[in-house]
Protein backbone atom coordinates (compact mmCIF):
# COMPACT_ATOMS: atom_id res chain seq x y z
CA UNK A 1 0.00 0.00 0.00
CA UNK A 2 1.22 3.24 -0.41
CA UNK A 3 1.40 6.09 1.60
CA UNK A 4 -1.73 8.29 1.23
CA UNK A 5 0.46 11.42 2.71
CA UNK A 6 0.57 13.09 -0.85
CA UNK A 7 -2.01 13.83 -3.69
CA UNK A 8 -2.45 11.99 -6.77
CA UNK A 9 -4.85 13.82 -8.35
CA UNK A 10 -6.78 17.30 -8.07
CA UNK A 11 -9.23 19.37 -9.96
CA UNK A 12 -8.84 23.50 -9.20
CA UNK A 13 -11.73 25.81 -9.62
CA UNK A 14 -13.11 23.41 -12.65
CA UNK A 15 -15.33 25.18 -15.14
CA UNK A 16 -17.04 23.11 -17.70
CA UNK A 17 -20.42 24.11 -19.99
CA UNK A 18 -21.50 22.02 -22.46
CA UNK A 19 -22.90 24.86 -25.11
CA UNK A 20 -25.17 27.40 -22.69
CA UNK A 21 -25.67 24.75 -19.77
CA UNK A 22 -22.91 24.55 -16.62
CA UNK A 23 -22.37 21.32 -15.35
CA UNK A 24 -18.99 22.47 -13.33
CA UNK A 25 -19.02 25.66 -11.54
CA UNK A 26 -15.40 25.65 -9.92
CA UNK A 27 -15.32 22.24 -8.88
CA UNK A 28 -11.84 21.26 -6.63
CA UNK A 29 -11.27 18.22 -5.29
CA UNK A 30 -8.25 16.60 -4.09
CA UNK A 31 -7.75 13.05 -3.89
CA UNK A 32 -4.36 11.14 -1.98
CA UNK A 33 -2.56 8.24 -3.44
CA UNK A 34 -4.17 5.13 -2.39
CA UNK A 35 -7.36 6.99 -1.31
CA UNK A 36 -10.81 5.70 -2.25
CA UNK A 37 -13.11 8.41 -3.09
CA UNK A 38 -16.83 8.63 -3.48
CA UNK A 39 -18.65 11.14 -5.75
CA UNK A 40 -22.04 11.24 -5.03
CA UNK A 41 -24.40 13.59 -6.27
CA UNK A 42 -28.26 14.11 -7.90
CA UNK A 43 -28.19 13.33 -11.51
CA UNK A 44 -27.41 16.36 -13.41
CA UNK A 45 -24.94 17.32 -10.71
CA UNK A 46 -22.10 17.34 -12.30
CA UNK A 47 -20.19 13.92 -11.11
CA UNK A 48 -19.41 12.44 -14.43
CA UNK A 49 -18.31 15.44 -15.75
CA UNK A 50 -15.65 16.18 -12.55
CA UNK A 51 -14.63 12.20 -13.33
CA UNK A 52 -13.62 12.67 -16.74
CA UNK A 53 -11.97 16.05 -16.52
CA UNK A 54 -9.90 14.29 -13.82
CA UNK A 55 -9.65 11.60 -15.92
CA UNK A 56 -8.71 14.16 -18.98
CA UNK A 57 -11.21 12.49 -21.06
CA UNK A 58 -13.05 16.10 -20.69
CA UNK A 59 -11.00 19.95 -21.40
CA UNK A 60 -12.16 21.90 -19.02
CA UNK A 61 -13.56 25.92 -19.82
CA UNK A 62 -11.02 27.58 -16.94
CA UNK A 63 -9.71 25.97 -13.65
CA UNK A 64 -6.87 22.96 -13.83
CA UNK A 65 -6.30 18.96 -13.44
CA UNK A 66 -3.04 18.08 -12.13
CA UNK A 67 -1.87 14.28 -12.17
CA UNK A 68 1.35 13.23 -10.02
CA UNK A 69 2.67 16.81 -9.88
CA UNK A 70 1.30 17.68 -13.66
CA UNK A 71 -1.03 20.00 -15.49
CA UNK A 72 -3.02 17.26 -17.11
CA UNK A 73 -5.71 19.74 -18.95
CA UNK A 74 -2.80 21.27 -20.65
CA UNK A 75 -1.08 18.75 -21.73
CA UNK A 76 -1.26 17.59 -25.35
CA UNK A 77 -3.55 15.30 -26.47
CA UNK A 78 -0.92 12.43 -27.73
CA UNK A 79 0.80 12.79 -23.74
CA UNK A 80 -2.61 12.44 -22.47
CA UNK A 81 -3.72 10.01 -24.41
CA UNK A 82 -0.40 8.04 -22.86
CA UNK A 83 -1.46 9.05 -19.30
CA UNK A 84 -4.89 7.58 -19.56
CA UNK A 85 -3.20 4.20 -21.04
CA UNK A 86 -0.52 3.80 -18.60
CA UNK A 87 -1.44 5.49 -15.67
CA UNK A 88 -5.36 5.25 -15.26
CA UNK A 89 -7.93 2.54 -15.55
CA UNK A 90 -11.71 2.75 -16.38
CA UNK A 91 -14.75 0.66 -15.11
CA UNK A 92 -17.77 2.12 -16.75
CA UNK A 93 -21.52 0.98 -15.88
CA UNK A 94 -21.68 -1.04 -18.43
CA UNK A 95 -18.71 -2.13 -18.54
CA UNK A 96 -18.07 -1.46 -22.87
CA UNK A 97 -16.00 -5.07 -23.84
CA UNK A 98 -15.33 -5.55 -27.18
CA UNK A 99 -17.51 -7.91 -28.42
CA UNK A 100 -15.62 -9.57 -31.11
CA UNK A 101 -12.85 -9.99 -28.39
CA UNK A 102 -12.80 -13.09 -26.17
CA UNK A 103 -12.68 -12.31 -22.04
CA UNK A 104 -9.22 -12.29 -21.46
CA UNK A 105 -8.02 -10.44 -24.87
CA UNK A 106 -10.36 -7.69 -23.39
CA UNK A 107 -8.50 -7.70 -20.01
CA UNK A 108 -5.17 -7.84 -22.29
CA UNK A 109 -6.40 -5.00 -24.22
CA UNK A 110 -4.85 -2.28 -22.25
CA UNK A 111 -1.19 -4.14 -22.11
CA UNK A 112 -1.22 -4.92 -26.15
CA UNK A 113 -2.45 -0.67 -26.75
CA UNK A 114 0.95 -0.41 -24.40
CA UNK A 115 3.31 -2.26 -26.33
CA UNK A 116 3.28 -5.82 -23.92
CA UNK A 117 3.87 -8.77 -26.15
CA UNK A 118 0.70 -10.96 -26.80
CA UNK A 119 1.74 -13.80 -25.03
CA UNK A 120 2.96 -11.82 -22.07
CA UNK A 121 0.00 -9.38 -22.04
CA UNK A 122 -2.76 -12.37 -21.91
CA UNK A 123 -0.96 -14.39 -19.47
CA UNK A 124 -0.76 -11.31 -17.00
CA UNK A 125 -4.61 -10.87 -17.85
CA UNK A 126 -5.34 -14.53 -17.27
CA UNK A 127 -3.74 -14.51 -13.74
CA UNK A 128 -6.85 -12.11 -13.24
CA UNK A 129 -9.71 -14.08 -13.64
CA UNK A 130 -8.85 -16.58 -10.64
CA UNK A 131 -8.32 -13.47 -8.74
CA UNK A 132 -11.66 -11.76 -9.85
CA UNK A 133 -13.68 -15.44 -9.35
CA UNK A 134 -13.78 -15.73 -13.38
CA UNK A 135 -12.15 -19.35 -13.55
CA UNK A 136 -12.95 -20.87 -16.99
CA UNK A 137 -14.63 -18.02 -18.72
CA UNK A 138 -11.41 -16.20 -20.79
CA UNK A 139 -12.48 -17.36 -23.93
CA UNK A 140 -15.82 -16.42 -23.59
CA UNK A 141 -17.20 -13.40 -25.63
CA UNK A 142 -19.56 -10.11 -23.91
CA UNK A 143 -22.19 -12.14 -25.37
CA UNK A 144 -21.93 -15.37 -23.15
CA UNK A 145 -21.05 -13.65 -19.74
CA UNK A 146 -24.08 -12.45 -17.38
CA UNK A 147 -23.74 -8.93 -16.38
CA UNK A 148 -22.18 -9.26 -12.88
CA UNK A 149 -19.06 -11.41 -15.31
CA UNK A 150 -19.13 -8.82 -17.46
CA UNK A 151 -18.34 -6.33 -15.35
CA UNK A 152 -15.75 -8.27 -13.57
CA UNK A 153 -14.10 -8.70 -16.71
CA UNK A 154 -14.19 -5.04 -17.06
CA UNK A 155 -12.78 -4.37 -13.76
CA UNK A 156 -9.47 -6.57 -14.67
CA UNK A 157 -9.12 -5.00 -17.78
CA UNK A 158 -8.95 -1.61 -15.56
CA UNK A 159 -6.77 -2.99 -13.05
CA UNK A 160 -4.51 -5.00 -15.21
CA UNK A 161 -1.76 -2.28 -15.59
CA UNK A 162 -1.41 -1.46 -12.25
CA UNK A 163 -3.00 2.06 -12.64
CA UNK A 164 -2.41 4.71 -10.20
CA UNK A 165 -5.95 6.24 -10.26
CA UNK A 166 -8.94 3.53 -11.53
CA UNK A 167 -11.55 5.98 -12.60
CA UNK A 168 -15.24 4.04 -12.03
CA UNK A 169 -18.44 5.55 -12.94
CA UNK A 170 -21.75 4.18 -11.57
CA UNK A 171 -19.65 0.50 -11.84
CA UNK A 172 -22.87 -0.90 -10.62
CA UNK A 173 -25.36 1.01 -12.03
CA UNK A 174 -26.16 -2.28 -14.37
CA UNK A 175 -25.94 -4.90 -12.11
CA UNK A 176 -28.53 -6.38 -8.90
CA UNK A 177 -27.24 -5.97 -5.50
CA UNK A 178 -25.37 -8.92 -4.82
CA UNK A 179 -23.38 -8.69 -8.14
CA UNK A 180 -23.18 -5.19 -7.39
CA UNK A 181 -21.52 -6.00 -4.05
CA UNK A 182 -19.19 -8.59 -5.54
CA UNK A 183 -18.02 -6.23 -7.71
CA UNK A 184 -17.57 -3.28 -5.13
CA UNK A 185 -15.85 -5.59 -2.80
CA UNK A 186 -13.45 -6.80 -5.60
CA UNK A 187 -12.17 -3.13 -6.64
CA UNK A 188 -11.47 -2.22 -3.61
CA UNK A 189 -9.53 -4.80 -2.21
CA UNK A 190 -7.57 -5.36 -5.53
CA UNK A 191 -7.27 -1.25 -5.64
CA UNK A 192 -5.78 -1.59 -1.84
CA UNK A 193 -3.56 -4.39 -2.64
CA UNK A 194 -1.96 -2.46 -5.44
CA UNK A 195 -2.17 1.09 -3.59
CA UNK A 196 -4.26 2.22 -6.90
CA UNK A 197 -6.12 5.36 -6.26
CA UNK A 198 -10.46 5.08 -7.08
CA UNK A 199 -12.55 8.20 -7.83
CA UNK A 200 -15.74 6.08 -8.28
CA UNK A 201 -18.94 8.29 -9.27
CA UNK A 202 -22.27 7.07 -7.75
CA UNK A 203 -25.45 7.65 -6.74
CA UNK A 204 -25.97 4.37 -4.75
CA UNK A 205 -24.92 5.20 -0.86
CA UNK A 206 -24.39 0.98 -0.31
CA UNK A 207 -21.41 1.43 -3.34
CA UNK A 208 -19.84 4.92 -1.88
CA UNK A 209 -19.63 2.82 1.88
CA UNK A 210 -17.17 1.38 0.17
CA UNK A 211 -15.00 4.67 0.10
CA UNK A 212 -12.47 6.00 2.46
CA UNK A 213 -14.74 9.32 2.64
CA UNK A 214 -17.54 10.55 0.44
CA UNK A 215 -17.68 14.04 -1.34
CA UNK A 216 -21.14 15.40 -3.04
CA UNK A 217 -21.35 17.49 -5.88
CA UNK A 218 -24.72 19.90 -6.18
CA UNK A 219 -24.69 22.29 -8.95
CA UNK A 220 -21.64 22.31 -10.32
CA UNK A 221 -19.38 22.23 -7.01
CA UNK A 222 -17.93 19.97 -4.69
CA UNK A 223 -18.80 19.60 -1.18
CA UNK A 224 -17.09 17.36 1.63
CA UNK A 225 -19.20 15.17 3.97
CA UNK A 226 -16.50 14.10 5.78
CA UNK A 227 -15.43 15.27 8.90
CA UNK A 228 -19.23 15.30 10.26
CA UNK A 229 -18.52 13.28 13.34
CA UNK A 230 -21.72 10.63 13.90
CA UNK A 231 -24.03 11.73 17.17
CA UNK A 232 -23.61 8.86 19.04
CA UNK A 233 -26.84 6.61 18.97
CA UNK A 234 -27.95 8.81 16.29
CA UNK A 235 -27.15 5.98 13.13
CA UNK A 236 -28.15 2.59 13.70
CA UNK B 1 -34.33 -8.41 20.61
CA UNK B 2 -36.39 -9.95 23.04
CA UNK B 3 -34.01 -11.60 25.45
CA UNK B 4 -36.89 -14.10 27.09
CA UNK B 5 -38.11 -15.29 24.34
CA UNK B 6 -34.95 -16.05 22.46
CA UNK B 7 -34.23 -18.24 25.50
CA UNK B 8 -37.19 -19.59 25.07
CA UNK B 9 -36.74 -20.71 21.35
CA UNK B 10 -33.16 -21.93 22.42
CA UNK B 11 -34.92 -23.84 24.85
CA UNK B 12 -37.49 -25.52 22.57
CA UNK B 13 -34.67 -27.37 21.03
CA UNK B 14 -33.24 -29.22 23.98
CA UNK B 15 -33.78 -28.91 27.54
CA UNK B 16 -30.13 -27.11 28.62
CA UNK B 17 -28.39 -25.55 31.79
CA UNK B 18 -28.08 -21.70 31.76
CA UNK B 19 -24.43 -21.82 30.89
CA UNK B 20 -25.56 -23.47 27.78
CA UNK B 21 -28.57 -21.08 27.04
CA UNK B 22 -25.97 -18.16 27.43
CA UNK B 23 -23.06 -19.98 25.49
CA UNK B 24 -25.63 -20.11 22.27
CA UNK B 25 -27.21 -16.77 22.73
CA UNK B 26 -23.86 -15.06 22.70
CA UNK B 27 -22.70 -17.31 19.56
CA UNK B 28 -25.60 -16.74 17.25
CA UNK B 29 -27.58 -13.18 18.40
CA UNK B 30 -25.04 -11.69 21.24
CA UNK B 31 -22.28 -10.21 18.48
CA UNK B 32 -20.09 -8.60 20.25
CA UNK B 33 -22.72 -7.88 23.58
CA UNK B 34 -22.59 -10.70 25.31
CA UNK B 35 -25.38 -11.85 27.39
CA UNK B 36 -24.59 -11.27 31.25
CA UNK B 37 -25.08 -14.36 33.47
CA UNK B 38 -26.93 -12.98 36.37
CA UNK B 39 -29.88 -11.46 33.33
CA UNK B 40 -29.81 -15.71 32.03
CA UNK B 41 -30.54 -16.66 35.38
CA UNK B 42 -32.79 -13.77 36.15
CA UNK B 43 -34.85 -14.29 33.11
CA UNK B 44 -35.36 -18.21 33.47
CA UNK B 45 -36.36 -17.64 36.64
CA UNK B 46 -39.12 -15.42 35.35
CA UNK B 47 -40.25 -18.09 32.55
CA UNK B 48 -40.31 -20.81 35.40
CA UNK B 49 -42.69 -18.55 37.60
CA UNK B 50 -44.41 -17.49 34.40
CA UNK B 51 -45.22 -21.12 33.76
CA UNK B 52 -43.06 -20.73 30.40
CA UNK B 53 -40.22 -23.18 31.55
CA UNK B 54 -39.55 -25.75 34.27
CA UNK B 55 -36.21 -26.04 35.98
CA UNK B 56 -35.42 -29.24 37.15
CA UNK B 57 -33.81 -30.44 40.17
CA UNK B 58 -30.43 -29.05 41.17
CA UNK B 59 -27.38 -31.20 39.52
CA UNK B 60 -24.06 -32.02 41.74
CA UNK B 61 -20.92 -31.84 39.82
CA UNK B 62 -17.47 -30.09 40.23
CA UNK B 63 -18.64 -26.52 40.25
CA UNK B 64 -21.62 -25.20 41.81
CA UNK B 65 -25.16 -26.89 41.57
CA UNK B 66 -27.07 -26.05 38.29
CA UNK B 67 -30.23 -26.47 36.93
CA UNK B 68 -31.82 -27.96 33.40
CA UNK B 69 -34.47 -25.57 32.65
CA UNK B 70 -36.99 -27.44 29.81
CA UNK B 71 -40.10 -24.99 27.61
CA UNK B 72 -43.58 -25.67 28.70
CA UNK B 73 -46.53 -25.70 26.43
CA UNK B 74 -47.28 -22.39 27.31
CA UNK B 75 -43.66 -21.31 26.62
CA UNK B 76 -43.78 -23.18 23.19
CA UNK B 77 -47.12 -21.63 22.10
CA UNK B 78 -45.44 -17.95 22.88
CA UNK B 79 -42.39 -18.58 20.84
CA UNK B 80 -44.86 -19.59 18.06
CA UNK B 81 -47.00 -16.39 18.19
CA UNK B 82 -43.84 -14.16 18.53
CA UNK B 83 -42.42 -15.92 15.45
CA UNK B 84 -45.42 -15.96 13.57
CA UNK B 85 -46.05 -11.98 14.55
CA UNK B 86 -44.24 -9.41 12.07
CA UNK B 87 -41.81 -7.02 14.33
CA UNK B 88 -42.70 -3.52 14.53
CA UNK B 89 -41.08 -1.33 11.04
CA UNK B 90 -39.63 0.72 13.57
CA UNK B 91 -40.69 4.31 12.31
CA UNK B 92 -39.22 5.84 15.13
CA UNK B 93 -35.67 7.07 13.53
CA UNK B 94 -38.07 8.51 10.35
CA UNK B 95 -40.14 10.58 13.54
CA UNK B 96 -36.94 12.28 14.51
CA UNK B 97 -35.71 12.92 11.36
CA UNK B 98 -39.28 14.31 10.30
CA UNK B 99 -39.67 16.27 13.44
CA UNK B 100 -36.16 17.71 13.06
CA UNK B 101 -36.43 19.15 9.49
CA UNK B 102 -40.05 20.55 10.37
CA UNK B 103 -39.13 22.44 13.45
CA UNK B 104 -35.66 23.49 11.84
CA UNK B 105 -37.91 25.15 9.35
CA UNK B 106 -40.62 26.93 11.53
CA UNK B 107 -37.72 28.17 13.58
CA UNK B 108 -35.97 29.65 10.38
CA UNK B 109 -33.15 27.36 11.29
CA UNK B 110 -30.58 25.98 8.36
CA UNK B 111 -32.59 22.53 7.65
CA UNK B 112 -30.21 21.91 4.60
CA UNK B 113 -27.59 21.61 7.44
CA UNK B 114 -29.22 19.27 9.59
CA UNK B 115 -29.74 17.10 6.26
CA UNK B 116 -26.02 17.06 5.68
CA UNK B 117 -24.80 16.72 8.79
CA UNK B 118 -27.57 13.51 9.12
CA UNK B 119 -26.81 12.15 6.03
CA UNK B 120 -22.72 12.35 6.66
CA UNK B 121 -23.96 10.49 9.77
CA UNK B 122 -25.32 7.83 7.83
CA UNK B 123 -22.78 7.71 5.08
CA UNK B 124 -20.20 6.70 8.25
CA UNK B 125 -22.03 4.33 9.73
CA UNK B 126 -22.67 3.04 6.33
CA UNK B 127 -19.01 2.74 6.15
CA UNK B 128 -18.39 0.77 9.49
CA UNK B 129 -20.79 -1.88 8.56
CA UNK B 130 -19.28 -2.39 5.03
CA UNK B 131 -16.12 -2.81 6.68
CA UNK B 132 -17.60 -5.10 9.44
CA UNK B 133 -19.23 -7.21 5.71
CA UNK B 134 -15.32 -7.46 4.74
CA UNK B 135 -13.92 -8.51 7.46
CA UNK B 136 -16.55 -10.89 9.19
CA UNK B 137 -18.36 -14.20 8.32
CA UNK B 138 -22.23 -14.52 7.11
CA UNK B 139 -23.66 -13.79 10.16
CA UNK B 140 -21.89 -10.38 10.18
CA UNK B 141 -22.47 -9.87 6.62
CA UNK B 142 -26.60 -10.52 7.01
CA UNK B 143 -27.05 -8.13 10.19
CA UNK B 144 -24.53 -5.22 8.59
CA UNK B 145 -27.09 -5.91 5.93
CA UNK B 146 -30.01 -5.46 7.93
CA UNK B 147 -28.21 -2.30 8.82
CA UNK B 148 -27.59 -0.99 5.73
CA UNK B 149 -30.89 -1.27 4.29
CA UNK B 150 -32.44 0.87 7.02
CA UNK B 151 -30.10 3.47 6.93
CA UNK B 152 -30.04 3.34 3.11
CA UNK B 153 -34.21 4.00 3.08
CA UNK B 154 -33.49 7.20 5.53
CA UNK B 155 -30.56 8.46 2.74
CA UNK B 156 -33.28 8.46 0.41
CA UNK B 157 -36.17 9.87 2.38
CA UNK B 158 -33.27 12.50 3.26
CA UNK B 159 -32.37 13.16 -0.60
CA UNK B 160 -36.12 13.33 -1.30
CA UNK B 161 -36.67 15.84 1.35
CA UNK B 162 -33.44 17.83 0.40
CA UNK B 163 -34.99 17.84 -2.55
CA UNK B 164 -38.18 19.63 -1.29
CA UNK B 165 -37.13 21.95 1.22
CA UNK B 166 -38.17 24.94 -0.26
CA UNK B 167 -42.03 23.41 -0.66
CA UNK B 168 -41.72 22.54 2.86
CA UNK B 169 -40.76 25.57 4.25
CA UNK B 170 -43.70 27.44 2.38
CA UNK B 171 -46.09 24.89 3.78
CA UNK B 172 -44.59 24.89 7.74
CA UNK B 173 -45.05 28.99 7.40
CA UNK B 174 -48.82 29.09 6.03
Amino acid sequence: MAARSTTIIEARGVVMSFGQTPALRGASLAVRQGEIVAVMGPSGSGKSTLLHCLAGILTPDEGEVWFAGQRLDTMSEAKRSEVRRDKFGFVFQSGQLVPELTAEENVALPLLLGGTRRAAALAEARAWFGRLGLDGLGRRRSGELSGGQAQRVALARGMVNGPQVLFADEPTGALDSMSGEMVMSLMTRAAREQGSTVILVTHDARVAAYADREVIVRDGTVGSLTGAAPPSGAAR
Amino acid sequence: MSVPLTLLGLLEREPSHGYDLKRDYDTWFGRGKPLPYGQVYATLSRLARDGKAIAGPAEHGEGPDRKRYAITEAGIADVERWLSEPAPPEPHLQTVLFAKVVLALMLDRPADHYLDAQRAAHLHRMRELTALKERGDLMDTLLADHGLYHLEADLRWIDHTAARLDLLAQAVHQ
